[in-house]
């Protein structure tokens, strides 16, 4: 789908913005905002691309920069700290080879923390995009690393 | 008719642990018994019991099922629904008692989660057999809007989101506000670390959630309402959808419901991770398009709120307790609770406690009741410490006040708030400060940056904190700590800046020998401050295998092989915790310096 086509099945009002931005987003390779998109946003919306870009840069789940096709997010709060948040965190870091913040060579990954995802009855938890993975093994993040490399 | 039911929990918890897989096995084995016209399998909402997932309770028996795996599924199938003998090594209870029976049960009282996990709540059509949208009809059709906001007012309900807000007040307000059209949001940013009821009520019975917000729009004369759901949470984002085309499709929203003359339609507004919109103006921002940035009230949203127009915003439990007080009415709905905090209130509990997961108590219970009782206490080698309630907003309550009871006003009186109902249970091997310090992080990492006294303020505590954890706390520090938070307190602009210090307060207030014993004699009471510990060796337990001085960096474990025990030389030791590590007879601790 192109890009306009995303836009015109939004309304042509501000309130629109960050459905948008989360759907314009999706659409890109690198799971990222172009310039291009915020332009585009802002015209359709209604607003200055400063006010699309002043949004992209306020909430963490909107990203300026390239990143991997898939986002782990491991949760950082005081129950899955507590439950050993720190090991899988280890072990991510060793299988994918990339740090907080970082993407994997192959551009598959990317690594990031997260406030709390609310299941914590089964802490530690992680988020590989919209699926929670809860008590956390290495064996288990091996597992669900490796559901989303096939689907590659 | 089918012979036997079986509720399957499809919370995100219980499906992050494989109820997916653990359900197919099911229907595979039901299959193969060709039994699938005889049993019902129905997926519902959170059971409660989240650390035991996946969970399945079977019915007419009520056996309870916990921690099923998809391996498990043939033996239940044939022994128990064929041969009729439930599988004793994964039910909850030995003897299996009716899940009332249980202690994690007997003590709750289910109102508002009396929906979730009995009902599926992908079908519309469950929810009404429940008595879904008839507090609607009754209230479109009988109810003119006053009276409706009057009954509210009546049932004694506080907001359930935090700030405990009369909502029968706060829908008057709105009523009574000049300007249309008028709106009504629905808070479900649920973001406080531990906090997880919200997801809960949205995943297992959406409709309440729905119907609550018809209602209110009715009383306060709105025709447009917003869902503000976090984008952390999938799952209730898909079941709101379903739900909400499922409710247009009927009637219940849409134009002229139930054939009245009331109009009103709900959409779904997705964030995009900022813990602040979870505060009612920076959530209007945001639905707006713009940055989640507070601002400074007066004027509320109840006069200006959604495009500078009159907007009721309620949190999600409190929506979902409406339909209840239209149902068994205001008196009903008041007897539960104490004189001035009304109804139930539902409790995420974690932490270190036996039962962790989610609870519908009445307001007024002990919180000895709710952490021994229902929790289970603190799980067998350790004592209990404090509850640490409201989460980064709230406050720690010690063991002498485990007897006070559990509504607004005694909570706010000790130095905690209900906040939204995360209770964290923490036991003697935590360090309260270090805990404050962490709540602190969050907060000072979630301001928004827009007043100084949040943005600054929580900055300078957390640097305080820092090097009071460190060993280098200063006597003055304490002091310096109580003035900055209480700074924070009055002056900030939105209720993070102001609750962002409570952690740190109510710790100081009923843990001070904890501080004192950090910065007085560089000492961490509980062990956990690296700086402030002391690694030594337990003599009976070592056996001399030479593992902790091979494993130290610096030579500080020292000793012979085959002969123990060995030591730890303090001043070389740079608490790295390599031999803890290394140790395969646990025979290096840690102590207070």
């Amino acid at each position: 789908m192109t890009k306009e086509a995303i836009a015109s099945r939004y309304r042509r009002s501000p309130e629109a913005l960050l459905s948008l931005l989360h759907d314009l987003q999706r659409a890109n390779h690198g799971n990222l905002l172009t310039p291009a998109d915020l332009e585009l946003a802002a015209a359709h919306v209604g607003v200055p691309v400063s006010a699309a870009r002043d949004a992209a840069t306020f909430y963490s789940m909107f990203s300026l920069r390239p990143r991997g096709r898939h986002i782990v997010r491991l949760c950082a709060s005081p129950h899955c700290h507590l439950a050993g948040a720190w090991s899988a965190l280890d072990e991510l870091r060793s299988l994918l080879g990339a740090d907080i913040g970082e993407t994997t060579t192959d551009g598959l990954f990317t690594l990031e923390l997260t406030s709390c995802l609310g299941v914590c009855g089964v802490a530690p938890v992680m988020m590989i995009d919209d699926e929670v993975v809860g008590n956390l093994t290495p064996k288990l993040i091996r597992e669900a690393l490796a559901r989303h490399e096939e689907g590659r | 008719m089918r012979r036997i039911q079986v509720l399957l929990c499809s919370g995100t918890a219980c499906q992050s642990c494989g109820s997916e897989k653990v359900k197919r096995a099911l229907l595979d084995a039901l299959g193969s018994h060709g039994l699938l016209d005889e049993v019902q399998l129905v997926e519902t909402g959170c059971m409660g019991p989240c650390e035991l997932g996946p969970v399945l309770l079977v019915y007419p028996e009520g056996a309870f099922y916990v921690r099923v795996r998809p391996e498990d599924a043939p033996e239940i199938v044939g022994e128990h629904f064929l041969k009729g003998r439930p599988v004793r090594r994964i039910l909850w209870s030995e003897g299996a008692p009716q899940p009332h029976e249980i202690p994690f049960f007997a003590h709750q009282k289910k109102l508002v989660l009396a929906n979730c996990g009995t009902i599926d709540p992908e079908k519309i059509e469950e929810y009404i057999a429940a008595g879904g949208y008839e507090a609607l009809g009754r209230v479109l059709t009988a109810m003119p809007p006053a009276k409706v906001t009057a009954e509210v007012k009546r049932s004694g309900l506080r907001g359930r989101g935090g700030g405990g807000f009369p909502t029968g007040v706060k829908w008057d307000l709105v009523r009574s506000a000049p300007g249309t059209p008028k709106y009504v949001i629905c808070n479900a940013d649920e973001g406080d670390p531990g906090a997880f009821m919200d997801r809960a009520i949205l995943e297992g019975d959406p409709h309440a959630v729905l119907e609550g917000m018809a209602i209110a729009a009715h009383a306060v004369g709105a025709c447009q309402g917003y869902i503000y759901v976090r984008a952390e949470y999938p799952l209730a984002i898909h079941r709101l959808e379903l739900a909400l085309r499922q409710a247009r499709k009927l009637g219940v929203l849409g134009s002229k419901v139930f054939e009245s003359e009331f109009s009103f339609d709900i959409e779904l507004r997705i964030g995009a991770g900022a813990f602040v919109c979870g505060e009612e103006t920076a959530l209007i921002a945001s639905i707006e398009g713009r940055r989640g940035e507070p601002r400074p009230r007066p004027p509320y949203p109840a006069t200006s709120g959604l495009w500078g127009n009159p907007t009721l915003i309620n949190n999600v439990e409190t929506f979902a307790n409406v339909r209840h007080i239209v149902l068994c009415g205001a008196e009903a709905f008041a007897a539960i609770g104490t004189e001035r905090s009304k109804g139930t209130k539902v409790f995420a509990l974690a932490g270190k406690v036996r039962n962790t997961g989610l609870v519908e108590v009445p307001m007024g219970i002990t919180l000895r009741r709710l952490v021994f009782d229902i929790g289970g206490g603190v799980p067998a080698g350790r004592e209990f410490k404090a509850v640490q309630i409201g989460g980064p907003s709230g406050g720690c309550l010690p063991a002498s006040l485990l007897d006070v009871p559990v509504d607004y006003d005694s909570l706010t009186q000790h130095g905690a708030i209900m906040g939204s109902g995360g209770v964290i249970i923490l036991d003697d091997a935590t360090c309260m400060v270090n805990m404050a310090r962490f709540f602190l992080e969050f907060t000072a990492d979630e301001s928004c940056g827009k007043c100084v006294p949040c943005r600054v303020g929580a900055q300078m505590m957390l640097g305080i904190l820092d090097r009071i954890v460190a060993g280098e706390g200063r006597e003055e520090d304490l002091g310096r700590l109580t003035e900055l938070g209480e700074m924070m307190k009055h002056a900030s602009l939105c209720g993070l800046g102001q609750t962002a210090p409570n952690p740190v307060l109510s710790t100081l207030r009923h843990f001070p020998e904890e501080y004192e014993g950090h910065i007085r004699d560089r000492s961490c009471p509980a062990a956990v401050c690296p700086n402030l510990v002391r690694y030594v060796v337990v003599p009976e337990a070592c056996r001399g295998c030479d593992a902790c001085r091979r494993a130290c960096p610096t030579g500080a474990a020292q000793g012979t092989a085959g002969k123990p025990p060995y030591r730890i030389v303090d001043e070389l030791c740079i608490r790295c915790g390599a031999c803890v590590a290394a140790c395969p007879f646990d025979a290096v601790g840690k102590e207070p310096r």
